[in-house]
């Protein structure tokens, strides 16, 4: 978990120093100040990168970054966090947010699709979304409260599958945690996730992931105190070069 | 103790500190508000049919038997190393102190992974227990035990150690010069003489294992009616239902209360 967290903050480095040349801010004043961004858990590796390119193009704003399950840090922004942008998991979770008047006219960014994790090899020989049933599979799940929650369910209906978790985590990464620990032989996250975890874990497709697509939808929160950063930083992302970030790390383009 | 039995000095300053006074006054309100919050906001009138529905008073139901077996756990293996602490003398002593009461100040998600990483399946010893017995812990009911007794413990044996060091230990010498043996001392006089002290830790350790959070959902995961225990189940009603989370989190107090109360009449007030 550190290795990859350090490796994610050299890569931002990295990119920020390329990426200061790519986007220019196109507002009048220069920017300044915190900006708050509330971000789905799968988002960690790409936001993190984003928020240092946005800073290097924009030395006077510092982002100040919060990943967490969708609907906890929904439920935090309706309570009245001080949020400039939240990029959600799914549209429903959004919706919820838009609904309480506190975030206006979400655009969707990228599609994510589930895929099975499992440990290095496929020791238990997992192939099909049926495979997760069998007897002597642990498997770990989002719950269902959750966007990788509920996309598993409609992945395991279209599939007709019963599948029995031992578990119904919080959020996406402690799914993933639980397999890259081996406590899991398997569980349903994100490809942008397997892929994150590099050699720690292996992913299996299945087709249904395709009838199970997540839409990432992003938008400015009403109560953020950094309102002209907040846009841009929206702007940046919906960007080409702010939309290489996520597909280079196995996103799907949102249309 | 002995300063506190003394008769109370004569200072010429009889009034009370006032400035005492009032900083006693904002931490009170600061402790007490949010209670009223929950009491302010809570949706009274779903309450009763929340509180009947089958995944609540299952949550329940595991909550209040892993945290009683947990404080038994506790218990046994806590009030030995109270005493070790206690009443004998060696080297390493302070750092065994340490060592048993780290969970105390251990983030309990930080807890939680070392547990996985001790007693999960590929754990220094539970790889071991699942080669030997077929003994896995994590995502079991018994894996919730482990997370609570780990957290708990230590508050226990704070407590014991504690009422332990204030008894005078002229008792067990008067035992023993009476030809008790040291085990019939401990338990037949310092048992005995220590047992407010150890209702109390067993008390705080139970209302500890009932709150457990992190540990609980690191090690143990979250699944409805083995793992998914009181507190899991507040913070996920929480994402989707926050009037519900508000009831359930007003369960909890409302069983903590009780518990105080009980305890106090049998115990404290004597």
């Amino acid at each position: 978990m550190i290795r990859r967290a350090l490796a994610v903050v050299a890569a931002g480095a990295l990119f920020a120093g390329c990426a200061s040349s790519g986007s220019k801010p196109t507002t009048g004043g220069a920017l300044k100040g915190d900006l708050v961004v509330f971000a789905a858990a799968s988002l960690k590796p790409t936001f993190t990168q984003l928020a240092k390119q946005f800073e290097a193009a924009h030395p006077g704003v510092k982002v100040v970054l919060s990943f967490g399950g969708s609907d906890t840090l929904a439920a935090q922004i309706k309570q009245g966090a001080p949020v400039d942008v939240f990029a959600a998991a799914n549209n429903t979770t959004m919706q919820t947010v838009v609904s309480s008047d506190d975030a206006k006219s979400p655009v969707n960014f990228v599609k994510n699709e589930l895929e099975m994790a499992v440990a290095p090899g496929n020791p238990k020989n997992i192939r099909a979304l049926s495979d997760l049933a069998k007897p002597g599979v642990k498997l770990a799940l989002c719950a269902k409260a959750v966007p990788c929650g509920s996309a598993a369910a409609k992945a395991f209906a279209v599939a007709g599958v019963d599948a029995k978790p031992v578990t119904f985590e919080q959020d996406v990464t402690s799914v993933l945690t639980k397999v890259e620990l081996g406590e899991a032989d398997a569980g349903l996250v994100y490809r942008t996730d397997v892929k994150a975890a590099g050699a720690k874990v292996d992913g299996v497709d299945f087709p249904e992931a395709a009838k199970a697509v997540n839409s990432y939808p992003i938008a400015q929160v009403t109560t953020g105190k950094n309102p002209n950063a907040g846009k841009e930083f929206v702007g940046f992302v919906l960007s080409p070069s702010g939309q290489a970030v996520l597909t280079a790390a196995g996103f799907e383009p949102a249309s | 103790m002995t300063l506190l039995e003394r008769k109370p000095l004569k200072t010429k300053a009889a009034r009370p500190p006032y400035g005492l006074f009032a900083l006693a006054a904002i931490g009170v309100a600061f402790l007490v508000l949010p209670l009223v919050g929950l009491l302010v906001r809570a949706p009274w009138r779903s309450a009763p049919s929340l509180l009947r529905r089958g995944d609540v008073t299952t949550a329940l139901r595991l909550s209040l038997e892993t945290a009683t077996i947990s404080t038994v756990f506790a218990l046994v293996l806590g009030v030995p190393i109270a005493w070790l602490l206690a009443r004998t003398r060696f080297p390493a002593r302070s750092l065994l102190r340490a060592l048993c009461t780290l969970p105390l100040v251990l983030p309990p998600v930080a807890g939680g992974i070392a547990l996985l990483l001790a007693y999960g399946r590929r754990g220094v010893v539970g790889e071991w227990l699942l080669r030997a017995f077929g003994v896995s812990l994590p995502f079991t009911t018994a894996g919730v035990v482990v997370a609570e007794t780990f957290v708990a413990m230590p508050f226990l044996i704070v407590a014991v150690e504690g009422s332990l060091r204030g008894l005078d230990a002229r008792y067990d010498a008067a035992a023993a010069s009476l030809g008790a043996s040291r085990s019939f001392t401990f338990r037949h006089v310092t048992l005995p003489l220590v047992a407010p002290g150890i209702a109390a830790g067993a008390v705080l350790c139970w209302a500890r294992a009932l709150g457990e959070f992190g540990a609980t959902i690191t090690f143990a995961g979250s699944y409805p009616g083995t793992t998914q225990t009181m507190p899991l189940q507040v913070y996920l009603t929480l994402q989707d239902d926050p009037q519900a989370a508000i009831v359930l989190s007003l369960l909890l107090l409302a069983v903590s209360i009780a518990v105080l109360v009980g305890l106090r009449d049998r115990w404290w007030s004597r």
